[in-house]
């Protein structure tokens, strides 16, 4: 090949990757908005700094006292009933080795031993799962809540690795087959095969005025609200009363607080 | 230089045909994943990452290892290796192939993996991992191939390849740091939050990379008569003494911290391993067991220089070299991450047959890959003369 | 020139290949229109028709992120009507026929979203 027919080739090469990458770059960066209008949170939307939740378990008497909790979760929320070691869950019951492991000991009173506690996502305030997530489809919000996006998540199970609490379910299969047609709540999407997913601290309830549906079926037996307010409930329950929370040693200072 | 990959005996092309078969055969079973999901496989809500990810994280070391060769060649001006060192870079070519094949394999919505790119996440270690991977995989391409170039025109490389090469070295090193850094910053696994996970991680990369190497250009030599060199062979096998010594020794460290502490989510993870939970054996602990005396058994055949120099011994510590660093590389780390589970319980974990037979077709890929670059490699060194010393 | 049939008849097969769109679609049924059925009822959309048309994807992207990410979960259009954003609840409670709106325009231009796999389909099953 002679001298100017290679460098013009050269010359071509750079130029379209230089364009293409480019053009590449401008396709992830943040462009101006297309609709005309204007967003803004809705009017009777809750707002706080900081959501927590204050779980009282000497007010449930036994596992069945949960189970209008986790009902109304998974109903509102279309989670599927899978079988197996393959489950979905966002809110469920574990005894105390299991959920306070750093806390057990073999002569701890019989009651705590032997009753089961609720489980689910304990919106960390230094989440390790938003830490690693490569993609942020799970990213914490201003007011305190780990969101889940299901459009981004590309299913890579770094943040189920990353949750010290086991809080994280993958849909192995497809959750449609294992819901009722139609679904529980034809209001609430379901998610696809292939995401993550988990307790979202019901942020799609509070943006219109609701409380979790956990709390609301709890009758006042949760608590949630702001912790940053010195005047909310969960505040005057955690001043009140001795709580703890699990693994604490972690560093995540998770938002779900148990009063034994 | 391309046209060599189609330059071959019969038996070369009986071999990419079966490779083909194989990755065609084990793609459909992958097609059933992408249809029916990860269900497929034997992961579970508890062990959710297990197979997949263990052969990424194997064979970036492997990747990884071509330093071996290329930092005394180029820091120390080592002759020795300068006939070898186009195997060692393009089978680091197609070990990156295969981690990045095995992460998609992975992945539950493998049409969306550009999305870590569209969204550049900075905080995450998994967005540097695909980064480095890819620079790493660029790097090696364009290095090899302009090395081989030249070394086929018998002329000196251009001189913009010295600084890409130095670059490769350190990259090589980052490339296994990071993905170590998936494991050692996640707070919840005990098994995995150690600071000496990246050492562990690069000297088991460097004693099994290399011995892949070696196996490798043995078989090479018998089907090709490419000799890369006694002295080549011997320095080679010396680091993968010492890499093989210093990788046992910090799992041995690792043990010690974990049962001199008695401190239960340090013991728990590797006690599951060797000796089950409730008494009861998983099937882990078997391999692990034949782990552990392969790898003194191949410490025993290479340490001494009259065995490690015996021909005939050397390919078997080689294998159980590997053998050894793959069950605790591969199998080891990720079930000891994920057993016992959050919750202090044990949900045991075993591949599917569909999760074996897509990995064994990432492999397929990565030795086609390897068969057809070593191919052109071997047709530079055959066209001039320097097949052996 | 050098194997003047073999490269001739290629040529031919590339060229008919290549232009297969445009003489196929001469054979096939004319388009007209794609016969969507307006929803009965509410006359104005989030925006005007010519607006939504071309860019109701993208809407529905940007909604999913001021509503997931900054928590304004509520439009104010140019008319000034404030919107809930949700596809399920607003966009699906006036375009509630999935076959006879959505899917016969998806179909005509090509299209197969996926927002079926999670949202809730109304009426029509999927």
């Amino acid at each position: 090949m002679n001298k100017s027919r290679r460098s013009f080739l050269k010359v071509a090469g750079f130029s379209a990757f230089a364009l293409t990458s480019g053009m590449a770059a401008l396709s992830g960066v943040a462009q101006a908005q297309i609709a005309p209008g204007k967003y803004e949170p809705a009017a009777n939307a809750l707002h706080a700094k900081r959501w927590a939740m204050v779980i009282d378990t000497r007010q449930f008497a036994g596992p069945e006292d949960y189970k209008p909790l986790s009902d109304a979760c998974h109903a509102f929320h279309n989670v599927p009933q899978v079988p197996g070691n393959q489950e979905i869950k966002w809110f469920w019951l574990d005894s105390y080795a299991h959920v306070f492991p750093d806390d057990m000991n073999a002569h701890l009173n019989t009651h705590s031993r032997e009753s089961m506690y609720p489980l689910l996502c304990n919106h960390c305030t230094n989440p390790p799962c938003v830490r690693v997530c490569p993609t942020q489809a799970t990213y914490k919000m201003e007011d305190g809540i780990v969101a889940m996006d299901y459009h981004r998540c590309i299913g890579c199970r770094f943040c189920m690795a990353g949750c010290p609490y086991g809080a994280r379910s993958f849909n192995f299969k497809d959750p449609r087959k294992f819901l009722s047609n139609p679904v529980p709540n034809p209001e609430y999407p379901t998610r696809m095969i292939g995401v993550v997913e988990k307790c979202t601290f019901c942020a799609e309830r509070l943006a219109v005025g609701k409380l979790p549906a956990c709390v609301e079926a709890a009758n006042g037996k949760i608590l949630f609200g702001d912790l940053e307010d010195p005047n909310s409930t969960v505040r005057q329950a955690l001043a009140a009363n001795y709580s703890i929370r699990r693994k604490p040693s972690l560093g995540t200072q998770p938002g779900v607080y148990y009063l034994i | 230089m391309l046209e060599k990959l189609l330059d071959g005996p019969k038996t070369y092309y009986m071999w990419l045909i079966f490779l083909l078969v194989l990755i065609a055969g084990c793609g459909l079973v992958y097609l059933d994943q992408l249809q029916n999901g990860l269900s497929v496989t034997g992961l579970s809500r508890d062990v959710s990452w297990g197979l997949y990810i263990s052969q990424f994280t194997y064979f970036v070391g492997v990747a990884a290892s071509a330093v071996m060769l290329v930092l005394p060649t180029y820091f120390h001006h080592y002759k020795k290796f300068k006939r070898m060192i186009i195997f060692g870079e393009f089978m680091a070519v197609a070990a990156v192939v295969m981690c990045a094949l095995f992460i998609v394999v992975d992945l539950g919505q493998p049409q969306r993996m550009l999305n870590v790119m569209l969204h550049p996440s900075p905080h995450s270690v998994m967005f540097y991992d695909m980064m480095v991977l890819i620079g790493y995989l660029g790097l090696n391409i364009i290095i090899g191939w302009v090395t081989l170039e030249a070394e086929r025109h018998e002329i000196e490389p251009p001189k913009w390849i010295k600084p890409l090469i130095y670059i490769s070295v350190l990259w090589a090193f980052s490339i296994h740091t990071v993905t170590a850094f998936l494991y050692a910053g996640i707070p919840g696994r005990h098994y995995w939050l150690t600071a000496i996970m990246a050492a562990r991680f690069l000297s088991s990369a460097f004693c099994s990379g290399p011995a892949i190497l070696l196996l490798l250009m043995m078989v090479l030599r018998r089907l090709t008569g490419f000799e890369p060199g006694k002295e080549a062979v011997k320095t080679l096998t010396i680091i993968i003494v010492y890499a093989m010594c210093i990788n046992v020794f910090f799992y041995l460290l690792e043990i010690f911290t974990a049962f001199y502490s008695g401190v239960p989510g340090h013991e728990e993870p590797i006690h599951f391993l060797f000796f089950g939970h409730d008494g009861h054996l998983p099937w882990v602990s078997y391999w692990m067991w034949g782990a552990v005396i392969m790898a003194f058994a191949s410490l025993a055949l290479l340490i001494p220089p009259k065995l490690r120099e015996n021909p005939c011994l050397l390919p078997i510590a080689l294998i159980m070299l590997v053998l050894a660093s793959w069950i605790d590389k591969g199998l080891g780390l990720l079930v000891a991450g994920f057993t016992p589970n959050m919750f202090e319980a044990f949900t045991p974990y075993m591949p599917s047959a569909k999760e074996i037979a897509v990995a064994l077709g990432v492999y397929g890929v990565g030795a086609l890959v390897l068969s057809l670059l070593w191919r052109i490699a071997l047709g530079v060194k055959m066209e001039v003369n320097h097949m052996n010393d | 020139m050098y194997n003047a049939k073999a490269v001739i008849v290629g040529i031919i097969v590339f060229v008919a290949l290549f232009t297969s769109p445009f003489w196929l679609s001469m054979m096939g049924k004319d388009y007209k229109s794609t016969g969507i059925e307006l929803p009965k009822g509410e006359k104005d959309c989030i925006e005007d028709v010519q607006f939504m048309r071309d860019q109701h994807m993208r809407l529905l992207n940007e909604w999913r992120d001021e509503a997931l990410r900054k928590e304004n979960r509520v439009y104010v259009a140019t008319s000034g009507k404030k919107w809930n954003i949700s596809l399920q609840n607003t966009c699906l409670k006036c375009h509630n026929d999935y076959k006879g709106f959505c899917e016969k325009c998806h179909t005509a231009n090509g299209v197969d979203p996926y927002c079926w796999t999670c949202h809730i389909i109304p009426q029509g099953s999927k």
